[in-house]
């Protein structure tokens, strides 16, 4: 069942690859507003750090459940 | 372990997305500012939630085929994962819109379009649970969810690019743009943002199929 699943969803990722874009860098006129302190000044790192932090919760958090649901397929069979 | 390898891609994918997308460079664009950089994480919301709907929508197509019930099973467990990723789409598209067009909701095009095709795919948890008979719930629900997938881009993509809106994409423009975004914003959002959502989804998907059919096991047991 997972080997399907994971075709059919494989599949459809590269068809969405398939239509990957071509760009070129365009410069405007005056100069825009962006962070360029925030990250001279490196805080930017501290909110990139506190977010991987939680991705990287959730990831483990998932990554039990799957081990959990392992654990109790093999015993159901 | 080596079964699990799209999961492993996933957390690498998503990890260099998160890393790159906050500290990657980016056009400077007036109004937008350094929001642009929701592109990553707003438009793989939406990437894959397309994907899980198609997903959704050939098992359907598989149940009426075969009448195997586990394709129920996959079509429904990925269309309800597909339904989050839209949620959390129009949530996040709500709060960048606040701060970009000025307002949490201004009936914009794409705004009505995303939620008029959510409420499609809500409207097919609903005429599921008003059924009883399992065959009959699986069958019509098949046919209604092949219906809802051939509205889903016309609602999302193809009716909002056709009028006037303020989504990038209004007026027969791609919203992919080399106005809009540069190269070096496509090497993160193609390669690593768009399958690292997909994946992420299928994962949670797999994830809830394999519970519900070892639900199922310990019914047909008990």
């Amino acid at each position: 069942m997972h080997k399907k699943v994971r075709f059919w969803s494989l599949l459809v990722l590269f068809g969405l690859l398939g239509l990957t874009g071509r760009a070129q860098d365009s410069a405007a006129g005056k100069p825009v507003e962006m962070a360029d302190r925030l990250r001279a000044d490196g805080k930017i790192y501290v909110v990139v750090a506190v977010l991987l932090t939680i991705f990287i919760g959730i990831i483990a958090y998932v990554i039990r459940l799957d081990r959990k649901i392992s654990r109790l397929e093999k015993g159901s069979k | 372990m080596l079964k699990n390898w799209w999961k492993i891609l996933c957390v690498i994918l998503l990890t260099y997305t998160i890393l790159a997308g906050f500290l990657g460079p980016v056009p400077a664009k007036p109004i937008l500012n350094e929001t642009i950089r929701n592109l990553y994480f707003h438009v793989g919301m939406w990437f894959a939630m397309m994907a899980l709907f198609t997903v959704s929508a050939i098992y359907s197509v598989f149940y009426l085929w075969k009448s195997k019930p586990n394709y129920d099973l996959y079509s429904l467990e990925f269309a309800k994962g597909g339904i989050v990723f839209g949620c959390l789409g129009l949530a996040t598209g709500s709060i960048w819109a606040r701060y970009t067009w000025g307002a949490f909701w201004s009936n914009d095009p794409k705004q009505l379009g995303a939620a008029i095709a959510l409420l499609i795919y809500f409207a097919y948890l609903v005429l599921r649970n008003s059924m009883t008979d399992m065959d009959k719930r699986a069958r019509i629900g098949a046919v209604y969810n092949i219906f809802a997938y051939a509205m889903l881009f016309p609602t999302i993509l193809i009716i909002p690019r056709m009028v006037d809106s303020l989504h990038p994409g209004g007026m027969g423009n791609p919203a992919m743009n080399t106005k809009d975004i540069d190269s070096r914003m496509i090497t993160i959002f193609w390669p690593a943002a768009v399958p690292g959502w997909i994946l992420l989804g299928v994962w949670i998907t797999t994830l809830r199929i394999r519970l519900q059919l070892l639900v199922e096991k310990k019914l047909s047991h008990a």
